[in-house]
């Protein structure tokens, strides 16, 4: 414990002791009646444009968004802002489907895509495979949190044998079980407001006074390899790179919004018109995300990762690898109870969207498997009480999941993850147009998209892209991208074949229901 | 009655204004490149970090178009 930074521990320690506290009265906001599924788990749909747009904002860039495309563009460089096409693409998505999905679901009382689907399909097995894909893929993104949060205890100099290694770990994720539990999801919407204000007092200070003391952008750039600062033109029969850098884009923008915690965050806002709204307002948390990315070149112009210049950080750099730009960068730009501030900005950034993860996924347990499967006619109370131990379950699972398989196999996980999520997308996001599509097609579209995505995945050792040949041509992209693909082509056949034999058509929604 | 017939199709010409930002934030081509670069950032960062706030203006122009 000898190099511990105890001005950064102490300020750490205190922000996280208030967004504790913070938590727990949240219970209180805006009050209702928390044995209520509606309530515990959507908060009651009250939140307006402005405590949403600090709820969504907070949901979607997750610490380890902000601790991993910095590292991405230290280690790889012009590719990781991607993320920034990327997000540009999904606000005009938001900004169109979402209202639709918003409004059927406030007409039906829809907790989660899964009841969706059962009432536009009229199908238990097709809702029965979202939830599922919903849950698997939030797991290893939960614990993806908790490696952003480990990332930046290990910077504050805390580091021990055994399980007193762990113990910080454990303790920020007994404190985040305990407050969801008692406040649902009142408790990360009023800590977003906290952790959004430290990460954007964080990136914009980052992003002038690093600057200032490395002698401006030209400089930094300067110092950056060549062959990092612009992406590579493609060679020969391929589209290289740029496609790789398109379809990333493309395929991420498609999944991000089927991902539960981000359906819960936005069918807990208080109206369609607070929906349309965010799509405008959030892109500052996009400009912040590239600007974020821009670290990681600052780290390559300072040179953080030469442990001949700096072998204070060779460990972090051994353990964490490239994710320990970030910490390492804050270290040697800021003074002491600055980087306790930007730590806990990303500690707190990692409760958030944990927190919002474990409750869509025990609103979906609760709604779209047990009530469906196991206990049709549980009473209101009964129905949140199950939803408030899964949180609990999935959360320990993906802490266990952090303290026993290495980190490679989580991030993995992670990526597969998307290529499962975008499976989602012809059901869910079509069926908020239509429902030309049927309903055992889009089951059988997304059980070939899963498999064949999967199996992809692993032939190429869990990397995200797949070099698709095609007519002498060779088009590296995202796995997901290209899968969900071959799901709607499946889809759309079958969809013939089974309308053409007159297969019979349910549906719960009127055309009038997705309509202001 | 522009805004009824949103309500009614579901539909808006406005919308085709997200087809054009669609298109330049994934022609690659167009940005790959460094120069001009500004205060030091080379084009292909500054002109994407620039087409958020672009992307922001014209959400909330459709916004404020299409409103009942």
């Amino acid at each position: 414990m000898k190099d511990v930074n105890w001005v950064a521990l102490v300020v750490f320690v205190l922000l996280f002791g208030f967004i504790t506290w913070l938590g727990f009265v949240a219970a209180r906001w805006r009050k209702g009646d928390l044995d209520l599924l509606s309530e515990w788990g959507l908060g009651g749909r009250r939140f307006g444009t402005v405590v949403s747009w600090f709820l969504i904002g907070g949901d979607l860039y997750t610490a380890y968004t902000f601790v991993a495309v910095p590292a991405l563009a230290f280690g790889a460089g012009a590719i990781a802002f991607f993320a920034v096409p990327y997000t540009i693409i999904i606000y005009p998505l938001m900004f169109l489907a979402f209202p639709r999905l918003w409004r059927v679901a406030h007409k039906h009382q829809y907790i989660t895509a899964g009841d969706f689907v059962k009432g536009r399909y009229g199908n238990r097995w097709l809702a029965l495979a979202i939830t599922v894909t919903g849950i698997v893929a939030t797991m290893p993104y939960i614990a993806l949190q908790l490696v952003g949060l480990q990332v930046v205890i290990g910077g504050l100099g805390i580091s021990g044998a055994g399980w007193v290694a762990d113990l910080p770990l454990i303790i920020a994720f007994v404190i985040l079980a305990a407050f969801t539990y008692t406040s649902g999801l009142r408790a990360p919407a009023a800590i977003a407001i906290v952790k959004d204000t430290l990460i954007y007092l964080t990136a914009f200070v980052a992003v002038i006074v690093i600057p200032i003391q490395l002698g401006g952008f030209g400089h930094i750039f300067a110092a950056v390899p060549p062959a990092k600062v612009l992406l590579a033109a493609p060679t020969g029969n391929s589209t290289g790179v740029y496609g790789v850098y398109i379809t990333l884009a493309v395929g991420s923008a498609m999944a991000l919004f089927l991902y539960p915690h981000s359906m819960t965050g936005m069918m807990s806002a208080s109206s369609a018109h607070a929906v349309r709204r965010n799509a405008a307002l959030l892109p500052a948390y996009s400009l912040m995300l590239g600007l974020l990315a821009l670290l990681g070149f600052f780290a390559i112009a300072i040179g953080v990762g030469d442990a001949q210049k700096f072998p204070e950080f060779a460990a972090g750099f051994a353990q964490y690898k490239a994710n320990f730009a970030v910490p390492a960068l804050f270290i040697h730009s800021f003074p002491s109870w600055f980087v306790g501030i930007a730590f806990a900005a990303i500690g707190i950034g990692a409760l958030v969207p944990a927190a919002i993860m474990s409750i869509a996924s025990a609103n979906l347990y609760t709604r779209n498997i047990h009530r469906e499967f196991f206990n049709p006619n549980p009473t209101d109370k009964e129905e949140a009480q199950i939803a408030k131990w899964v949180s609990l379950i999935v959360k320990f699972g993906a802490l266990v999941f952090v303290l026993f398989v290495p980190t490679p196999y989580a991030i993995d996980f992670q990526l597969l993850g998307g290529v499962w999520i975008i499976q989602t997308f012809p059901t869910v996001i079509m069926g908020l147009y239509t429902r030309w599509f049927n309903d055992w097609a889009l089951l059988i579209g997304w059980a070939t998209g899963t498999a064949v995505g999967t199996a992809m995945s692993a032939v190429v050792q869990f990397k995200p892209t797949w070099p698709l040949m095609l007519g002498g041509w060779t088009l590296p992209g995202y796995t997901a991208f290209y899968t969900v693909i071959l799901n709607f082509a499946v889809a759309i056949v079958l969809t013939l074949v089974f309308n053409a034999m007159g297969a019979a058509r349910r549906d719960q929604t009127a055309a009038a229901d997705y309509r202001a | 009655m522009a805004n009824h017939q949103t309500k009614q199709s579901g539909w808006s010409w406005w919308y085709l204004i997200f087809i054009g930002l669609f298109l330049v934030s994934l022609w690659v081509p167009l940005y790959n490149r460094v120069d001009p670069t500004f205060i030091g950032l080379p084009f292909f960062y500054w002109f994407q970090l620039l087409l958020i706030l672009v992307g922001a203006v014209l959400t909330a122009i459709v916004y404020f178009a299409t409103e009942a």
